[in-house]
């Protein structure tokens, strides 16, 4: 325990707030030079993705569906990974698809993370016909097969990068609104939120206050791995002939294409699982690392 | 309560029915024509949209078809003219075992995986297990098969790449051929289960009554098994029920790479040729497993929150 | 040792005569060897085993209603088990089948003689009015076969006896025998009066053992077959495997003994494998590129041609296809097809041509929409990139539109909202059929809504045209026709390629009509 006194004395200001005089910036440095290996590691891993999205056209040796020689060149002849099944430069391709996966898949994950969090927490604390009405639409929602719903959906209105993301936005927050409600309703119940109400704090109060920062690791976990969900859901919709349009670089795509060279034997289709998979890792250590400062507990290794 | 909520769930399916009728409607391009595809010429187009109904208004071809099902008719494929029930019948005995099998082994392994994760949390073995869940989750499920395929069939020969099991395939073949499915499907929910079982029992590791007991002496895994996890069990619970509900109904893309007759294939075969009985029998199956398993995830979270039983 | 095993490969795709074969082996240093390879593809059929075949279509939705069948699953499922009045056999040489002759006067009423004592797995006899009934189940009027415009030609159907059957058409068709080998119309059994076409039995090579659509059908050997050194497995077995890395796994594994549609990007990888022989097959598949000629600006001619010579279809077949298949010249005909007019100058990428015709159509540059959807064929959107690389060196501007492949045939191709867009034709055996299913005027599917006075004057002489010599004359010219005046690209004809296990053996050549051998792998291949 950090600060036991506090633990003791109300649940819910964790981690304590930063006081104004010493500075946000010198706070953040300080908590950053303190974190584990493992969080300095994610940290790093994201940092590096956000710069390759950012300046791909500038880190990227050709254009994003510039054809530059025959399909599946080897790594010698166009290094360092080779060309696609179209010849076009696979390095210069995961470049490009950081920046279109990533991007889509942060949009889409804060997207469904705000409607569905939102309406979960509303729905534990307000009760009532509000939380019927909700639950039950939600209900409906995911009763109906995600991937085919997406599929129906997006052969409906089209498979533009917009319609991806609402889409699979407003999929993925039946979900995350699911854990929201089930995490909030333990905490509603609680004798400190029973308090608050007697004192006659506002609804607006209850919830930033004082069920948010209580629900917030499980969300934060959560966050975590729905963020690499969305990559996974774009990919099995291209496994199935939808997901986002050639020649848009994406890695869920990627592995589409390549994937039957993993039948010979052939490492290609690995490179973009890899750049999702060091991805979510990275983001589950940042994860793992502030879901230990906000739980209280001191590191005992 | 049970009653309403089961009549909750009724009403659910009804409304399903109605967004599925109402999407597979809006499809482009006309059922017909999507039927017989580009070999279809006016006149057999005009023929077949007469033989499936489509002359008439859509919810006069909706009524008739829930006044079916209210009598217990799931009616004909338009496509192959079979009788659906008998079309479904297998192919959800083999949804089934595939996720049941699925379940049996990813759900004890997952819980054991995070119980421990989070007993020895920050340790080697908590980092190697995530590092190595987090890369299983975040392959996308058809390369995970790939993979499998290639190590444990291609090379090593253990296992049959293809599950085309029928309906008179032995218990025991079964299981070997649906093995290599399983197992990829358990890759792919494992972490989930595992990552959340771990963060809720970390959240509760902080709790007054937690330091109560490790200030009495209680050695952690007795904290952690009694007195963390029954109330950790609404969030694992929820998210225990979502992978079930995965594991039956999201499950195409293995079904497709693992050649294995389940419901998913059917229902996206029968989207593309817009057979909309079929399309609808399977939703409906399809929601209702959801609506049971969401009915029981209810259940055991209030079961295993007094506070819940008895709200002030 | 590759060349000489490409050159193997080639004999036994047909690509190659025997006596072109020992010249290139020869040629090769190989001259020795050759003739020994020569007899182990020429090896004797062999009776006996199962084969199994992962076949990529196939869907639930399938059934057993011959007007129904439309993908490869369905159409190698009809071979095994049905016969037909006419076969294209394996050198792709029309020849009878349930007919043992025919004849026509006129070309238009066709007197056809059945085969006697042929027996369906049920044991009932093969009459001539089970030929009128098979036709008559496409002909009715709320029909919804797919073989309605083979069988709408025809005025009237005579059973004559027991062993003549009679048709009459509407007008003059000197291809009616071949149309009639269509696998839509299988002879089958009349059980009460009514065409029994539910239980699956006809006359064929193998009995219908079990059935499952979209997933797998299961044959033996029919015992009383009555067609000689044919039918050589004792048991059969479909299964519809759609993803193309499961199927390749499948025959790595050996859990099947052949799969069709290979993945061309990794062809060369599949071929490395010793166990495992690929077979290729240029057929009268081919993709189309069609541009509605009734719609601005692609009703003047020279902006057609320049736009056909705007494309490096060399390039395209290359990346579409991987090299597999050819190029085509601006019309359906294949190089394999009995008219195909070999003489007709290849065109070829030429961005001075494609401005000079821009010109005379009194333009510089031009800007055009192409609608693009993988429906279409695999690999449609990259040819529209493509495309659109090659033309911009001609001034032109093509803007590749992607449109949602579902709904694709229904509201895109042959609309005249989308000018200019693609296609795929899985091509037809004869010249005339090609032409009056897609280049006729009012034809149905006339998808660049193209009609040339002499171009339709030419196919209804060529129709009924018994002369050899003048039919062909004919056709030449409607292929020059097509080519310089018609409204579709035809980029390239693709190819057929399957894969086998070495244990499985067939002819020295393969029937180009369909893939795999025309479909009738089950029926004409056996294990070595």
């Amino acid at each position: 325990m950090t600060e036991p006194e506090s633990q003791f004395e109300s649940v819910d200001a964790m981690p304590p707030p930063p006081r104004r005089d010493e500075g946000r910036l010198a706070v953040a440095w300080r908590e950053l030079k303190k974190a584990p290996f493992s969080a300095k590691i994610g940290l790093i891993i994201i940092v590096t993705y956000i710069f390759v999205a950012l300046f791909a056209p500038v880190i990227a040796p050709y254009g994003e569906s510039e054809i530059i020689g025959p399909q599946f060149e080897l790594a010698e002849k166009a290094p360092p990974f080779g060309t696609d099944h179209l010849g076009r430069d696979m390095f210069t391709r995961l470049i490009y698809g950081a920046r279109n996966t990533v991007g889509i898949a942060l949009v889409t994950t804060v997207f469904a993370f705000m409607l569905g969090g939102t309406l979960g927490i509303l729905a534990a604390t307000l009760g009532g016909w509000m939380d019927q009405l909700v639950s039950r639409t939600v209900d409906v929602l995911m009763a109906i097969p995600a991937l085919i719903f997406a599929m129906l959906l997006l052969t409906i209105f089209g498979t533009s990068v917009v319609n991806l993301i609402i889409i699979i936005g407003v999929l993925d927050s039946t979900r995350v609104f699911r854990i929201a409600r089930a995490v909030s309703l333990n905490v509603v119940v609680m004798d400190f939120i029973e308090s608050a109400r007697l004192r006659g704090e506002g609804l607006g109060w209850i919830t930033l206050r004082e069920i948010l920062p209580n629900i917030m690791p499980p969300l934060v976990a959560e966050f975590g791995l729905r963020f690499c969900f969305v990559f996974l859901t774009i990919s099995a919709l291209s496994f199935l002939g939808l997901g986002i349009q050639p020649p848009t670089a994406d890695w869920g795509s990627m592995v589409r294409d390549t994937s039957t060279l993993i039948t010979y034997g052939e490492l290609v289709p690995l490179l973009p699982a890899a750049a999702i998979a060091i991805l979510t890792i990275g983001v589950n250590f940042v994860v793992d690392w502030f879901l230990h400062k906000t739980s209280g507990l001191k590191d005992e290794h | 309560m049970l009653i309403q909520r089961l009549s909750l769930g009724l009403l659910t399916l009804f409304v399903v029915s109605v967004i599925i009728f109402l999407a597979v409607s809006m499809l482009p391009g006309d059922a017909a024509q999507a039927m017989l595809g580009q070999a279809a010429t006016e006149e057999t187009v005009e023929a077949l949209r007469k033989r499936m109904g489509l002359d008439q208004p859509p919810y006069i071809r909706y009524f008739t078809w829930l006044g079916g099902i209210l009598q217990g008719d799931f009616g004909t494929s338009i496509a192959n003219g079979r009788e659906i029930s008998e079309l479904l019948g297998g192919r959800f005995v083999n949804t089934i075992h595939l996720a049941v099998f699925a379940a049996v082994i990813s759900v004890p392994l997952a819980l054991i995986l995070g119980l421990l994760a989070a007993l020895y949390r920050n340790s080697i073995y908590d980092r190697s297990v995530n590092v190595v869940t987090l890369s299983s989750i975040s392959t996308p499920e058809f390369f995970v098969a790939y993979i499998l395929i290639l190590l444990v069939s291609v090379k090593l020969g253990w296992f049959p790449s293809l599950a085309n099991v029928s309906p008179d395939t032995p218990f025991a073949e079964r299981l070997y051929k649906t093995f290599l499915p399983a197992m990829t499907l358990t890759l792919v929910v494992v972490a989930h289960m595992m990552r959340m079982t771990r963060a809720a029992i970390i959240n509760l590791l902080a709790s007054p009554y937690i330091e109560m007991a490790a200030l009495k002496g209680i050695n952690r895994r007795r904290i952690i098994t009694h007195h963390a996890l029954p109330n950790a069990w609404a969030p694992i619970v929820n998210v225990i029920v979502l992978n079930l509900a995965y594991l039956i109904v999201g499950v195409v893309v293995v079904e497709v790479v693992f050649v294995y007759p389940g419901l998913g294939q059917l229902l996206v075969d029968s989207v593309q040729r817009r057979d909309l009985p079929v399309v609808q029998a399977c939703c409906l199956i399809f929601a209702a497993t959801y609506v049971l398993l969401n009915l029981i995830a209810d259940i055991l979270s209030i079961l295993t929150n007094p506070r819940l039983l008895h709200p002030k | 040792m590759s060349n000489l095993d490409k050159l193997t490969q080639e004999l036994r795709a047909g690509r190659l005569s025997r006596r072109d074969f020992l010249q290139a082996a020869t040629a090769l240093g190989f001259g020795a060897v050759a003739p020994a390879l020569l007899t182990t593809a020429h090896a004797m059929p062999k009776r006996g085993g199962k084969l199994t075949a992962g076949i990529g279509h196939g869907s639930t939705t399938d059934s057993l209603d011959p007007g129904s069948y439309e993908n490869d699953f369905t159409i190698g499922g009809a071979f095994a088990r049905f016969n037909y009045l006419t076969e294209i056999d394996n050198e792709d040489n029309l020849v009878g089948e349930l007919a043992e002759s025919w004849e026509s006067p006129d070309a238009i009423t066709w007197t056809f003689q059945l085969r006697k004592g042929v027996e369906y797995h049920n044991g009932m006899t093969m009459v001539a009015q089970d030929v009128v009934n098979s036709f008559n189940h496409h002909r009715h009027a709320d029909s919804t076969s797919a073989a309605k415009p083979i069988v709408d030609p025809i005025v009237d159907i005579k059973a004559d006896g027991d062993h003549v059957v009679v048709f009459t058409l509407e007008a003059g068709n000197a291809d009616f025998p071949f149309l009639v080998s269509d696998y839509h119309i299988p002879i089958l059994p009349t059980v009460d009066g009514q065409l029994d076409w539910m239980s699956g039995v006809g006359t064929g090579p193998y009995v219908l053992q079990s059935y499952d659509p979209g997933v797998r059908m299961t044959f033996t050997r029919n015992p009383n077959y009555w067609k000689e050194g044919r039918a050589h497995f004792d048991e059969g077995e479909m299964i519809t495997i759609a993803d193309v890395g499961a199927r390749t796994n499948a025959l790595t594994t050996g859990e099947i003994e052949m799969m069709d549609r290979c993945d061309i990007k990794t062809l060369h990888l599949l071929q490395r494998n010793s166990n495992v022989v690929v077979g290729e097959t240029s057929g009268t598949g081919h993709y189309t590129i069609p541009m509605r000629t009734k719609v601005a600006p692609f009703d003047d001619n020279n902006i057609r041609m320049a736009l056909k010579y705007g494309l490096d279809r060399e390039a395209m077949l290359q990346t579409v296809l991987g090299g597999h298949g050819t190029v085509g010249n601006d019309h359906p005909i294949g190089r394999g097809q009995r008219y195909h007019a070999s003489d007709l100058e290849q065109r070829t990428y030429d961005p001075d041509k494609a401005k000079h015709y821009l010109k005379q159509a009194g333009l510089d540059s031009i800007e055009v929409d192409l609608s693009a959807a993988d429906a279409a064929f695999s690999g449609a959107v990259d040819a529209a990139q493509l495309y659109k690389e090659h033309a911009a060196k001609a001034g032109i501007t093509i803007n590749v539109k992607r449109v949602p492949a579902d709904g694709y045939w229904s509201d895109v191709w042959n609309n005249d909202n989308h000018g200019w867009c693609f296609s795929y034709w899985g091509g037809r055996p004869t010249e005339d059929w090609m032409f009056t299913t897609a280049y006729a005027e009012g034809a149905e599917w006339n998808e660049s809504d193209w009609s040339h006075a002499r171009f339709n004057e030419l196919l209804k002489a060529a129709r009924s045209e018994l002369d050899e010599n003048k039919r062909r004359d004919m056709y030449v010219e409607m292929q020059t026709l097509c080519s310089n005046e018609g409204g579709a690209v035809v980029p390239v004809f693709n190819n057929y390629i399957h894969a086998k296990s070495t244990k499985v053996a067939h002819a020295d050549s393969m029937a180009t009509n369909w893939a795999n051998d025309g479909q009738r792998y089950m029926e004409r291949w056996w294990f070595n």
